[in-house]
C-alpha cells in the first residue's frame, strides 16, 4: 500500500512542478470581521474544496480567525480571536447545543460532519451574538438544504483515504427536489488507525471511528409558506485522546428539530422563519484500554437542549434589519464512579455535573444601515435573561462541601451591544468596530466539581458566585484590492473585566490521584487580548495565484501574566494553480517559538516549526456526471513538531498522503 | 425512601391518636414502627423487647429502644424505671462497657431508650449478656439473656491508651447515614475507669482529618475538629465527604490543656494516624 502512495506521491510531485499551482482566492476571506467558510458538496468542484472529506475542523481552520485545540486526531476544539467553548457562541442553524464532557473531549463541532453542512458563518467578538450571548465571537454551522425548484436530483459518493493512519471515509448523500417538495439525506462514515507523527513514531490511542446520518425534508404548504424538518444523529465509538488520561467509548448526538418558513411577509418584512428543536447528547469516557492507570473509573456525561427561535429579515429603504427572539432550556449531567483496587471497597461515586438546568431567554436586534458615498453602518444588540439552578439534592449537597450557604439558583442578565461603521474608498476598504458583551460562566465553571484539567495538572471546583464575564472589545480591518493585488490588515483587541480562570486555592487538596492541587474558579480583574493579522494576495499570471498571512496575538491578565492557549506569532503561504479542469497547490505553515506562554497553567515553550503541504486535482466530466480526484501530501518533510495548540505537547502528525474520489451523478 | 421518613412518624402519632382516642388498649399502640426487634427478654411476669434500627446489635455505638409487656394483661408498662448492665464475659476475665442511663422516650408511652457501645465483638469462646433491672410500682424485676455482638465491617470504635497513661474508649456515633455532604459528625469519648466503670470524658478536643486510602489518601476540604457538646454530652464537629467509598477518618486527641494524648498528623510518609475511625458508604 505504501509502495502505491509513494508512488503516487511521486507522480503528484512531478506534476505540481510541470504545472505549479491552484485556487481562487476568494476576498471576503482575506480579512473580514465575517467569514464564510464553504463546504457544501452541490455546487462541487474541484478548487473550492482542498480535500473535500476533511473533517469539519480542518474546514474552520481555514478561517483566519480560528484555530483548534487538540488532545488527538478527533474532535478538535475551536478556538477563536484565542478564545475557546465557553467563551463562544457554537450554533447549529441558530439551535443552541451543548457538549455533555466534563473535559471537552466534544466540542459541538465533533457531532456534526461535512455531509451535514452548507457552510459555517464565522463571526469575531460581538458581530457573533446573533444566536447567544458570546465574547469571543459565533460559529454558526449551517445545514445544507436544496431550495424548491425544478425537478432536480442528484446523488454523490466520495471516498477518502490517507496513509497516515489508514484513514478511510466514506460518504454519500442524495438530494431532490421538486416544487413543493425536496429531500436531503446523507451519511458519512470515517475510521483511523492510530496515526504516526513525524519520525514514525506511532501515537498511541489516537484512533478514531465515527458515522453521522442526517435527513431534512422540506414541503411548501402555500406558496409562501414551508415546513422543513431536519434530523441528524451523530455516533463516535472508539475515540482515543492521546494527550488525556481517558478515551471515549461512545459520543452521541441525535439533533432534531422543526421549523416554519414564510417570505413575503409583507412588503417590509421579506422573511419570518421560526424553528422548535431538541438535541441530546451522551458522552461516556473509557479508561478500560490504557494500561497503568491508577484508578479505573466511569465518567459519563448528558446535555439536553429544548429550545425555538423566531428570526424576522426586514428591508425598508436604506435599512436591512433582523429579529430574533430565541429561548432554550438545557440540563447537564455528569457523574463520576471510581472503582477501588480493593474489590470488596464500595465504589466511590461523585456527581461532576450536578443536573444544572439552564433557562435562557433574548432578543436580538440588528440594523444595517446604508450611508451616502459607499460607507455603511451597523448596529446590533442582544438583551439576554438566563435562570440557573440545580437540580440534584445530591449535587448541590456536594457543593456546599465548598459553599455552605449555596442556594444553586442564579438569575442573569446578559447584554450584548456592537456597532461597525464601514466605508470604501477608491481600492480601500475600512471597517472600524465596537462592542461590549457579556457572558455567563459555564457549567463547569460554575458547578464543576473537581473537574480535572490534564493540561495543569490540577482538580478544578466550579464556582457558584461568579458575576457574568464583560468585554469591551474594539477591531480596525484595512484592506486593500486592485485586481491583482490584495492587501489586509485585522486588528482587536478584548478588554475582558472579570475574567474567570482557575486559580490555585492553597488551602484545598487535589483529589485526583498524582494532581497537584486544587484551582477554583474565579474573576480576575481583568484581561487583555491582542490579535493582528496581516495578508496579501498577488495574482502572479492569469493561472497562479500566490497569497501569505501572518498573525500575532498576546493575552495577558492584568498583572501582565500571560494567558494560555494563545497563540505565538504565525505565517503561511501558498503559490495556486489552476487551469481548465486541473488544479493543484503548494502550501506552507508555521510559527515562530511560544516565548509568551504560561508556565502557571501548564504550559511550556512550544518551539518554532513549518510544514508543507501539496496536492493537485482533476476533474472530469462526463455528460452531467462529475468525477474529481484529489491527492496531496500533508507535512511533506515528516517533521515532527507539536504547535501551541496541542494538549501536552502531542505532536502533530507526520507525512500523509491523502486521496479522494467524488463521483455525482445528476 | 424520603417520603418514608415523614410519613412513618406521621403514621406513629395517627395511630397513637386515634387508638387512645378509641380505648385503652395498650396492645394496638405501636411506638416501635420504624425499628426492628432484637431480641425479646422473658422472665415471669414480663416480655422485654429490645429494638434498634437494623434488627441487629453490632461492634460499637448502639442505639437501643425498649419496651416491657405484661405477660398477663398484655399491656405496655409506662411508669417503668429501668437500668442495664452490659457484660463480656472473657475466658480470663469480665468486663462492662460504656453505655448511657434508659429513659422514657418524651411524648410517648410505652418506650424507654438508651445507647450501649460495645467495645469488642464476640467471638466463639467469649461473648456479652445483658441484665435489664426495672421496677414497676414499687416492685424490682430483672431479666437476663446472652446477646449477639458481631464484629463490625469497618473500625466504628477504638479503645487505647493515652499518653496520660489512662486507658480511652472512642466510637463513632453519627452520621448514621453518611451523605456526600458537610456531615454532622458525633463521636463519644469515655475514660476506663475500672473494668465496670466508664465515665464520659468532657473538655477534650478531637482533631479530624478524613482520608481516602484507596485513592493515595486525599483529603477532603472544610471539616471541623470535634468539641464536647454539654446537651448531647458527646463530640461534635462537621465531616464532608466529597464522594461515596472507604474513608478513614484520621483522630487526633488533645485533653484539656491541649497535650496531645493520641494520634499523629497525617503528612509525608505518615499515611494515617493510630488514632481513626472508619466509615463506608
Ligand atoms: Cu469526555
Ligand atoms: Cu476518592
Amino acid at each position: 500500500m505504501c509502495r502505491i502512495f509513494y508512488s503516487l506521491f511521486v507522480l503528484f510531485f512531478l506534476s505540481s512542478i510541470l504545472y505549479a499551482q491552484e485556487k481562487q482566492i476568494d476576498s471576503t476571506k482575506v480579512m473580514d470581521l465575517d467569514e464564510v467558510i464553504v463546504i457544501s458538496r452541490v455546487g462541487l468542484n474541484n478548487y473550492k474544496q482542498e480535500k473535500p472529506l476533511s473533517f469539519l475542523d480542518e474546514y474552520l481552520e481555514k478561517s483566519n480567525k480560528i484555530t483548534t485545540i487538540k488532545r488527538g486526531n478527533y474532535a478538535w476544539e475551536p478556538s477563536m480571536n484565542n478564545m475557546l467553548t465557553d467563551r463562544l457562541s457554537v450554533t447549529i442553524d441558530g439551535m443552541q447545543i451543548f457538549g455533555a464532557c466534563t473535559d471537552k473531549m466534544d466540542p459541538i463541532t465533533s457531532y456534526m460532519d461535512v455531509s451535514n453542512l452548507s457552510e459555517v458563518h464565522v463571526k469575531s467578538g460581538q458581530q457573533g451574538s446573533e444566536n447567544g450571548s458570546t465574547i469571543g465571537g459565533g460559529i454558526d454551522l449551517k445545514l445544507q438544504k436544496n431550495s424548491f425548484g425544478y425537478d432536480d436530483w442528484n446523488i454523490g459518493v466520495d471516498i477518502g483515504y490517507g496513509s497516515n493512519g489508514n484513514s478511510e471515509t466514506i460518504s454519500s448523500e442524495f438530494n431532490y427536489s421538486s416544487e413543493k417538495y425536496f429531500v436531503n439525506i446523507d451519511g458519512i462514515h470515517r475510521k483511523s488507525e492510530n496515526y504516526f507523527a513525524g519520525g514514525n513514531e506511532e501515537i498511541m490511542f489516537s484512533q478514531f471511528e465515527k458515522f453521522n446520518v442526517s435527513a431534512i425534508v422540506g414541503g411548501k404548504v402555500s406558496d409562501e409558506g414551508s415546513v422543513i424538518g431536519s434530523v441528524i444523529y451523530d455516533e463516535a465509538s472508539d475515540v482515543g485522546y492521546p494527550a488525556l488520561l481517558m478515551d471515549v467509548s461512545l459520543a452521541k448526538a441525535l439533533i432534531s428539530s422543526i421549523s416554519y418558513e414564510h417570505k413575503n411577509v409583507h412588503n417590509v418584512i421579506h422573511k419570518w422563519e421560526s424553528k422548535l428543536y431538541h438535541n441530546t447528547i451522551r458522552h461516556v469516557m473509557d479508561d478500560t484500554k490504557r494500561p497503568d492507570v491508577p484508578i479505573h473509573m466511569d465518567m459519563p456525561g448528558w446535555s439536553d437542549t429544548y429550545g425555538f427561535y423566531t428570526k424576522m429579515y426586514a428591508k425598508k429603504e436604506k435599512h436591512t434589519l433582523l429579529f430574533n427572539v430565541n429561548a432554550y432550556y438545557n440540563k447537564s449531567l455528569a457523574e463520576m464512579t471510581m472503582y477501588p483496587n480493593d474489590l470488596n471497597e464500595n465504589s466511590m461515586f461523585m456527581l461532576t455535573w450536578p443536573d444544572v438546568r439552564t433557562l435562557y431567554s433574548g432578543v436580538y436586534g440588528e440594523d444595517e444601515i446604508e450611508l451616502k458615498n459607499r460607507q455603511k453602518l451597523k448596529v446590533s444588540a442582544r438583551f439576554g435573561y438566563q435562570n440557573e439552578y440545580i437540580a440534584s439534592e445530591f449535587g448541590l449537597h456536594s457543593l456546599r462541601i465548598f459553599y455552605r450557604e449555596l442556594e444553586g439558583k442564579k438569575n442573569r442578565i446578559l447584554l450584548n451591544l456592537s456597532t461597525q461603521y464601514e466605508n470604501k474608498i477608491n481600492n480601500f476598504d475600512f471597517l472600524l468596530s465596537a462592542g461590549y458583551g457579556e457572558r455567563a460562566p459555564s457549567v463547569s465553571e460554575a458547578y464543576g466539581f473537581y473537574l480535572y484539567n490534564s493540561f495543569d495538572n490540577y482538580d478544578y471546583i466550579g464556582n457558584p458566585y461568579l458575576d457574568n464575564e464583560k468585554s469591551s472589545e474594539v477591531n480596525f480591518n484595512l484592506n486593500y484590492s486592485n485586481h491583482k493585488f490584495k492587501a489586509g490588515v485585522t486588528t482587536s483587541f478584548f478588554f475582558i473585566s472579570n475574567y474567570i480562570i482557575g486559580k490555585i486555592d492553597p488551602t484545598l487538596a487535589q483529589m485526583t490521584i498524582g494532581a497537584d492541587g486544587v484551582r477554583v474558579y474565579e474573576a480576575l480583574e481583568y484581561a487583555t487580548i491582542f490579535n493582528t493579522g496581516l495578508s496579501v494576495s498577488y495574482n502572479l499570471l492569469p493561472a497562479i495565484d500566490i497569497e501569505g498571512g501572518l498573525s500575532y496575538n498576546l493575552g495577558q491578565d492584568y498583572s501582565g501574566m500571560n494567558l494560555p492557549l494563545i497563540s505565538p506569532l504565525d505565517y503561511r503561504m501558498s503559490i495556486r494553480y489552476r487551469k481548465n479542469y486541473f488544479n493543484a497547490s503548494f502550501n506552507m505553515n508555521g510559527a515562530r517559538e511560544q516565548s509568551n506562554f504560561s508556565s502557571d497553567y501548564g504550559e511550556d515553550m512550544t518551539g518554532a516549526y513549518a510544514v508543507f503541504n501539496a496536492n493537485a486535482s482533476y476533474s472530469l466530466l462526463f455528460e452531467n456526471n462529475k468525477l474529481i480526484l484529489k491527492s496531496g501530501v500533508e507535512n511533506m518533510f515528516d517533521t515532527y513538531y507539536s504547535t501551541y495548540a496541542d494538549w501536552n505537547n502531542i505532536p502533530r502528525m507526520g507525512r500523509n498522503i491523502f486521496l479522494n474520489i467524488s463521483f455525482v451523478i445528476q | 425512601m424520603k417520603l418514608l421518613k415523614y410519613i412513618l412518624p406521621l403514621l406513629v402519632i395517627l395511630t397513637f391518636t386515634s387508638c387512645s382516642d378509641d380505648d385503652d388498649n395498650m396492645e394496638s399502640i405501636n411506638e416501635v414502627v420504624a425499628l426492628m426487634l432484637v431480641q425479646e427478654f422473658t422472665n415471669e411476669t414480663h416480655i422485654v423487647e429490645l429494638y434498634t434500627q437494623s434488627g441487629d446489635f453490632t461492634q460499637g455505638y448502639n442505639n437501643i429502644t425498649l419496651r416491657i409487656r405484661d405477660k398477663v394483661s398484655n399491656q405496655f408498662i409506662q411508669n417503668a424505671s429501668i437500668t442495664w448492665t452490659p457484660m463480656m464475659h472473657m475466658t480470663s476475665r469480665m468486663h462492662s462497657c460504656p453505655n448511657s442511663d434508659v429513659i422514657k422516650v418524651t411524648e410517648r408511652e410505652t418506650i424507654y431508650t438508651g445507647y450501649i457501645i460495645f467495645q469488642m465483638p464476640e467471638n466463639s469462646n467469649e461473648g456479652w449478656d445483658l441484665t435489664i433491672n426495672y421496677m414497676v410500682d414499687n416492685l424490682e424485676y430483672s431479666v437476663i439473656s446472652d446477646i449477639s455482638v458481631p464484629m463490625s465491617d469497618r473500625q466504628v470504635v477504638s479503645v487505647f491508651m493515652g499518653a496520660d497513661d489512662v486507658k480511652y474508649i472512642l466510637a463513632l456515633v453519627g452520621p448514621e447515614s453518611p451523605e456526600v455532604a458537610v456531615n454532622d459528625m458525633i463521636v463519644g469519648l469515655y475514660k476506663m475507669e475500672s473494668m465496670m466503670s466508664f465515665p464520659l470524658v468532657e473538655d477534650f478536643m478531637i482533631k479530624l482529618d478524613p482520608r481516602m486510602p484507596s485513592m493515595s489518601s486525599h483529603t477532603s476540604p472544610n471539616n471541623e475538629d470535634l468539641f464536647y457538646n454539654d446537651v448531647s454530652e458527646m463530640y461534635n464537629g462537621k465531616l464532608s465527604l466529597t464522594m461515596t467509598g472507604y474513608w478513614k477518618l484520621n483522630l487526633m486527641l488533645y485533653n484539656a490543656n491541649n497535650e496531645l494524648l493520641k494520634g499523629e498528623e497525617v503528612s509525608g510518609t505518615i499515611e494515617s494516624s493510630s488514632l481513626y475511625l472508619e466509615l463506608e458508604f
